[in-house]
């Protein structure tokens, strides 16, 4: 038993620090030039209601239809996303995805429906 | 057969349906992956008149599937249309596609893996080495006796930049028996044209078409690298989501020397299905 430990080592280093990276670690990787990123839409209601509809064609499906969150994937109306994360650190996110977390990387869509769809979830702290 | 193709159609017309911004190309890859779960079904035709040859319509079904992140992997049915000759499968093709760098860097690189089992296809999904009007002669019950077994590798890059992607494409592929490795790229560039999205539902809004310039052709082989006696092509695309999310796509193809083809028309109709596997599982909708 005693020399399965220096085996067993690396393994339960290795999955605390994925379960580490579950709970938001991406924000630690944010940049602090993209943290303090400010959004060109902040409050617009025009850009809500066209992130919305960005969010249900793209973001529903994983996030739920209200960013509720669904069984495998969080809700963007958690504390961590509507006060922690600044629109800089969630505009990051949405470009460089969290890949091996399943968080695909949405640079295909143009910047200005990026920072739409962050207007619309941000949003949602008000409500 | 019949009865199948008629459950296909049932089933993909009660799925939900997403906006797929695709971009409007129909040989470049761009470094763009498929979103982890969901399903990309699309189906790409050509259409074109070689000097001396018959009028043909080469086609795919795609069946294209985020596996990760980072992963997508690709499973094509080919076949074609040749005037004055015969309809015919040509075959099926396996691709995956892997992004090795997991972040947006100013050019991403993907590798393009893909093994093909054809025979007689005149898809035109690349075209590499000396590729050119002389394969479009022979007779589809001649042509299909001679087997393709191939592994073509891409490098992808692409990059998006103030609403333009910009993406190429360098091709070497290999015939399992005895040829040599070939050669080929493919560039292209597109926007949407316009960037931000409407606050209103809208059927022929700006942002919900996208337009570029895509150009590609053979490099010859390992024993004669170069442009002499290869096909070269460019031309506009353009694509268009409909409010279901099913994509439409149009490019006219212009050859660019004597051993292209003089005019190519490509079209294409693609969407998405969200999350596809969860649907079969319990709770699934």
């Amino acid at each position: 038993m005693i020399r399965k430990i220096p085996l067993l080592l690396p393994i339960l280093f290795s999955t605390a620090f994925v379960l580490a990276l579950a709970d938001g670690a991406w924000l630690t990787k944010v940049p602090s030039r993209d943290h303090a990123r400010l959004n060109p839409y902040q409050g617009q209601p025009d850009a809500i209601a066209a992130g919305r509809r960005i969010f249900l064609d793209h973001c529903s499906k994983c996030h739920g239809e209200n960013a509720e969150g669904t069984k495998k994937r969080p809700a963007l109306t958690s504390q961590r996303v509507q006060q922690q994360a600044t629109v800089g650190d969630l505009h990051w996110l949405l470009v460089n995805g969290n890949m091996k977390k399943g968080m695909p990387s949405w640079a295909k869509l143009p910047d200005p429906q990026i920072w739409q769809v962050i207007t619309y979830v941000k949003s949602l702290h008000d409500n | 057969m019949r009865n199948l193709a008629v459950c296909l159609l049932l089933f993909f017309l009660h799925v939900v349906y997403v906006s797929a911004q695709e971009r409007p190309y129909f040989v470049t890859y761009s470094h763009e992956m498929e979103e982890p779960g969901n399903l990309d079904i699309e189906f790409f035709g050509v259409d074109g008149k070689p000097a001396a040859a018959n009028r043909f319509v080469g086609s795919n079904l795609e069946f294209e599937y985020g596996v990760k992140a980072w992963w997508t992997s690709e499973f094509y049915l080919d076949g074609q249309i040749t005037q004055h000759d015969s309809t015919i499968f040509t075959g099926y093709r396996w691709e995956n596609r892997f992004r090795p760098l997991l972040r947006e860097h100013w050019i991403n690189p993907v590798i393009y893996v893909e093994f093909e089992n054809t025979s007689a296809d005149k898809a035109l999904r690349e075209v590499v080495g000396h590729d050119g009007v002389p394969d479009f002669a022979t007779l589809n019950s001649i042509a299909r006796q001679d087997k393709e077994r191939e592994i073509e590798t891409k490098l992808i890059l692409g990059s998006n930049f103030r609403g333009w992607n910009l993406s190429e494409n360098i091709i070497a592929e290999k015939n399992l028996s005895n040829d040599p490795w070939e050669f080929g790229y493919a560039l292209a560039a597109s926007r949407p044209l316009k960037l931000a999205a409407n606050a209103y539902d809208c059927t022929f809004c700006p942002e919900k078409f996208q337009a570029g310039v895509e150009m590609y052709g053979g490099l010859g082989d390992r024993y004669s690298f170069g442009t002499r006696l290869t096909s070269q092509y460019l031309g506009p695309t353009v694509n268009w989501t409909a409010p279901n999310g099913t994509t439409f796509s149009f490019s006219p193809q212009f050859g660019l020397n004597d051993y292209s083809i003089p005019r190519l028309y490509r079209f294409g109709i693609s969407y998405e299905i969200e999350q596809f596997l969860s649907r079969f599982r319990r709770g699934g909708n």
